[in-house]
């Protein structure tokens, strides 16, 4: 009973969808406020529906209803609750709904959070979300419905994948589809932008907040992903260029292009063009990279069934989207205009060159990642792209984007004065490469690439500090001052030092990581890195729904126990299964890393161990930590706020000119 | 500067960019690019000598035979017409199984052997990595047009 009402709220959402998408689109275009105002109410509506059935599709894995087909393949009696509800996006069918209900989330938020917007812009917005909405459901409901019935019922379930019976992967995707989905308010607000052939400061700061949203839960998610992967896969790696990775990478790229765009035409009025078609990009490879993970076209962790059926509906959903974006772009553009002027050097063509690397960088991943695939679609036969594909594409992409990212928050728009600039940073370059030059020696080693990651993050960091003496510096009131700057400025460097840290946490971990795959008796002691690495031996245990082979392994440094871990194997009992469960030391300078390999036939209790040393690795994780809180601030920012209040005279036209942030 | 020499410059620069990242993604795709043969193929000598490559199929049964430092892995790859023997120093995959899907990457000595620098199973019990299936197909047509007992529709539903 319960999932056929899931099902129905399923078509009622369906039918609201399709309401809002044509209801207020066509009013806005008439003008008639009666069609336009039933935008607000249709996506409250279409909340509430969509909510109800993802509480359904819930209930169903709670109650281990296996007569439900879904509930079946992913669940079964013994896991434990919490990975019952988690199981419900462990799938593609649930994880389509999740997406569905995300997107039902953000249009109900921007209804609420738009009383200043012009009627007309809210119903545009609202109702391009409609329709993106009609397109998720569409396909649900005629290609994956998760409420299918299984009968006969099942007499249990054949259990979640068990790499996915974990508490990072209970937040990784809400938080990774949060930011796929955001996207899509960017991606309405372009398109409504086009549709009324009106777009000015006034349209990047309603839309910029928005997109920093997305981009806070895209960082977080695509940082939660990396983490889990460097815990749970056993190879103690952060980031493989597997292609689902690539999927949500490339649309953070582009967002982060984005926002940096929005800033300009918010500012400056400028670049508006871009930042529309930028808007587009980043939502189609959002939509792209959904499908490319849930189509099963790309294999791996995260794909499931391949249904040919399934490819054909996404395929047609991507080009119409697509399609009908670029062609309302190509016809409706040019009535936007390029907006304002700037000179050569200038914060906007720092800006504009970071643009086009970021851009740059989103097409070579693209590229890789997709190669092989038309490579076969051709006949050309299979073949992958590695890794050192993307390092060698990628790092030289963004050794200019990083330096110019320290000199844009000093460059002053329009018109840079070079002279007066250089003469600005050459004590920060300078303080950046000594530091570079000479802190590799202290930790032992002194290597090129090392040293040029620590130039980048230094550089950063001088080139904040810096920005922050000019700006705080003087004569008068340091709190005044303190207080004077905006909060999206502190936002911004705060997000700038989040790479910083990002870098020098990739950079030291690759340049100093050790790691050592040895067979290990009970009883060996291995020393490395400085550590001794005491193996004691493995000890069955029974968890609630798999048995494990549970390692000891004592690590000490000069003689003192630094701490015991304790690695497992563990063996699912109802997939069968086996699993590689990590055990990590975490610290601020560096992780001690341990995960058992396989047991070695014919001996004493040996296994293979690995045993890694993994320096500063959370560092990386705490970059990514720092740019989403980055986010945060500049989103609070007070004039977002105060357009709010003044809700009746938002509609007219607000100043330009404002400090620059 | 005047308007027009701006808008030259701007354009300059970014054909200039843009064809140093396309010279850099063509460089390194070149460079990074492993192609993916079947045992069949290998032992056909159509694999490319010295160069890294994949290798995809089934672990032959009863084939895995681990040395006494416990690391290194001698095993098969088969696409049940052809195998390949592997050779690998580390520790497997979780799910790395005789007669489960498998890819490993490396490159075949005169011997025969392949020296594989990775091992590839994947994250699902079921899942078959493509190109040890595709490995299988092809196969499959190869084993059927040796025993010419099988009837040709058989063969060419093999094919799909």
């Amino acid at each position: 009973m319960i999932p056929e009402i899931g099902n129905f709220a399923l078509i009622v959402g369906l039918f609201l969808a399709f309401t809002l998408g044509v209801l207020p689109i066509v009013g806005a275009a008439r003008n008639n406020a009666v069609l336009m105002g039933v935008a607000r109410p249709l996506a409250a509506g279409q909340f509430v529906f969509l909510g109800i059935a993802l509480g359904c599709l819930t209930y169903a894995f709670v109650a281990n209803d296996f007569s439900v087909l879904y509930v079946a393949q992913h669940s079964n009696s013994q896991l434990p609750t919490v990975y019952r509800v988690s199981a419900v996006w462990g799938g593609h069918e649930g994880s389509l709904l999740l997406w569905a209900f995300l997107l039902s989330v953000w249009t109900l938020a921007v209804a609420m959070y738009s009383k200043h917007l012009p009627e007309e812009m809210v119903a545009r917005v609202l109702g391009v979300m409609g329709l993106i909405a009609v397109g998720f459901l569409l396909f649900m409901l005629m290609t994956s419905n998760p409420f299918d019935r299984l009968l006969p019922a099942a007499a249990d379930g054949r259990d979640l994948n068990p790499l996915l019976q974990d508490p990072g992967l209970v937040i990784h995707p809400p938080m990774l589809y949060m930011g796929y989905v955001g996207f899509s308010v960017a991606f309405a607000f372009a398109i409504a932008a086009l549709l009324g052939g009106r777009m000015d400061a006034t349209w990047a700061r309603w839309s910029r907040p928005w997109t920093t949203v997305a981009w806070v839960f895209m960082t977080m998610g695509i940082a939660l992903g990396s983490w889990w992967a460097y815990y749970e896969l056993g190879w103690g790696g952060w980031w493989f260029w597997d292609p689902v990775e690539n999927a949500s990478f490339m649309p953070w790229l582009l967002g982060t292009a984005l926002i940096h765009s929005l800033a300009v035409t918010e500012k400056r009025n400028a670049f508006k063009s871009w930042t529309v078609l930028l808007a587009i990009a980043a939502f189609s490879l959002s939509l792209l990279g959904t499908f490319l993970v849930r189509s099963g076209v790309l294999t791996s962790v995260h794909s499931f069934a391949a249904d040919p059926k399934r490819g054909i509906f996404i395929l047609t959903f991507l080009v119409i989207v697509i399609g009908v974006s670029l062609l309302l772009f190509a016809w409706r553009a040019p009535k936007i205009g390029l907006g304002g002027k700037f000179d050569p050097l200038s914060r906007e063509s720092l800006l504009l060159s970071n643009n086009v690397l970021l851009s740059v960088a989103a097409a070579s991943v693209f590229i890789g990642t997709l190669y092989p695939l038309f490579m076969d679609a051709l006949g050309q036969g299979k073949l992958s792209v590695g890794p050192p594909y993307f390092e060698a594409v990628f790092v030289p992409l963004m050794i200019p984007m990083v330096l110019m990212m320290g000199l844009g928050p000093l460059a002053r728009w329009k018109k840079v004065d070079a002279p007066e600039l250089a003469k600005r940073v050459s004590w920060a370059f300078g303080a950046a490469l000594l530091i570079a030059l000479l802190l590799p020696l202290t930790m032992g080693k002194w290597s090129v690439m090392v040293s040029l990651g620590l130039l980048l993050a230094f550089w950063i960091i001088a080139s904040v500090t810096l920005s922050l003496r000019e700006r705080l510096a003087g004569r008068d009131d340091f709190m005044q001052r303190l207080r004077g700057q905006s909060l999206s400025y502190y936002g911004m460097q705060l997000a700038h030092l989040g790479v910083a840290v990002f870098i020098i946490g990739v950079t030291l971990v690759k340049g100093y990581e050790t790691e050592r795959d040895v067979r290990m008796d009970v009883g060996d002691v291995l020393n490395t890195g400085g550590y001794e690495f005491r193996f004691n031996g493995v000890t069955e245990e029974q968890g609630p729904n798999y048995v494990a082979g549970k390692g000891h392994v004592t690590i000490s440094k000069d003689g003192k126990v630094v701490t015991e871990l304790y690695p497992e194997k563990r063996q699912y009992n109802v997939s069968g299964m086996p699993m590689t469960e990590a055990a990590i030391d975490a610290g601020l300078l560096g992780d001690l890393y341990v995960s058992l390999g396989e047991p070695i036939p014919d001996s004493d209790g040996a296994w293979a161990v690995r045993v890694y040393i993994k320096p500063f690795v959370d560092w990386i994780w705490a970059g990514c930590l720092l740019m989403s809180l980055g986010g945060v601030l500049a989103i609070s920012d007070r004039r977002y706020r105060i357009h709010n209040k003044r809700s009746a005279e938002a509609k007219t036209e607000m100043p330009l000119e404002e400090k620059t942030a | 500067m005047k308007a027009r020499e701006k808008r030259f410059l701007f354009i300059a620069v970014g054909v200039v960019a843009v064809g140093l990242a396309v010279a850099l993604v063509l460089n390194a795709l070149d460079k990074n690019v492993s192609l993916y043969f079947t045992p069949t193929q290998v032992f056909n000598n159509e694999a490319p000598h010295g160069r890294s490559f994949r290798i995809g199929g089934l672990v032959e049964e009863g084939s895995v035979k681990r040395e006494a430092d416990g690391l290194t892995v001698n095993f098969a790859i088969t696409d049940t017409h052809k195998r390949i023997p592997v050779v690998y120093k580390g520790i497997l995959p979780d799910l790395f199984k005789e007669g489960k899907g498998v890819v490993a990457q490396g490159s075949v000595g005169p011997d025969g052997v392949m020296q594989a620098d990775e091992v590839l199973a994947k994250h699902d019990e079921n899942y078959m990595p493509p190109e040890a299936a595709d490995a299988l197909q092809k196969a499959g047509v190869a084993n059927a047009a040796a025993a010419s007992a099988v009837s040709e529709p058989a063969a060419a539903s093999a094919v799909k």
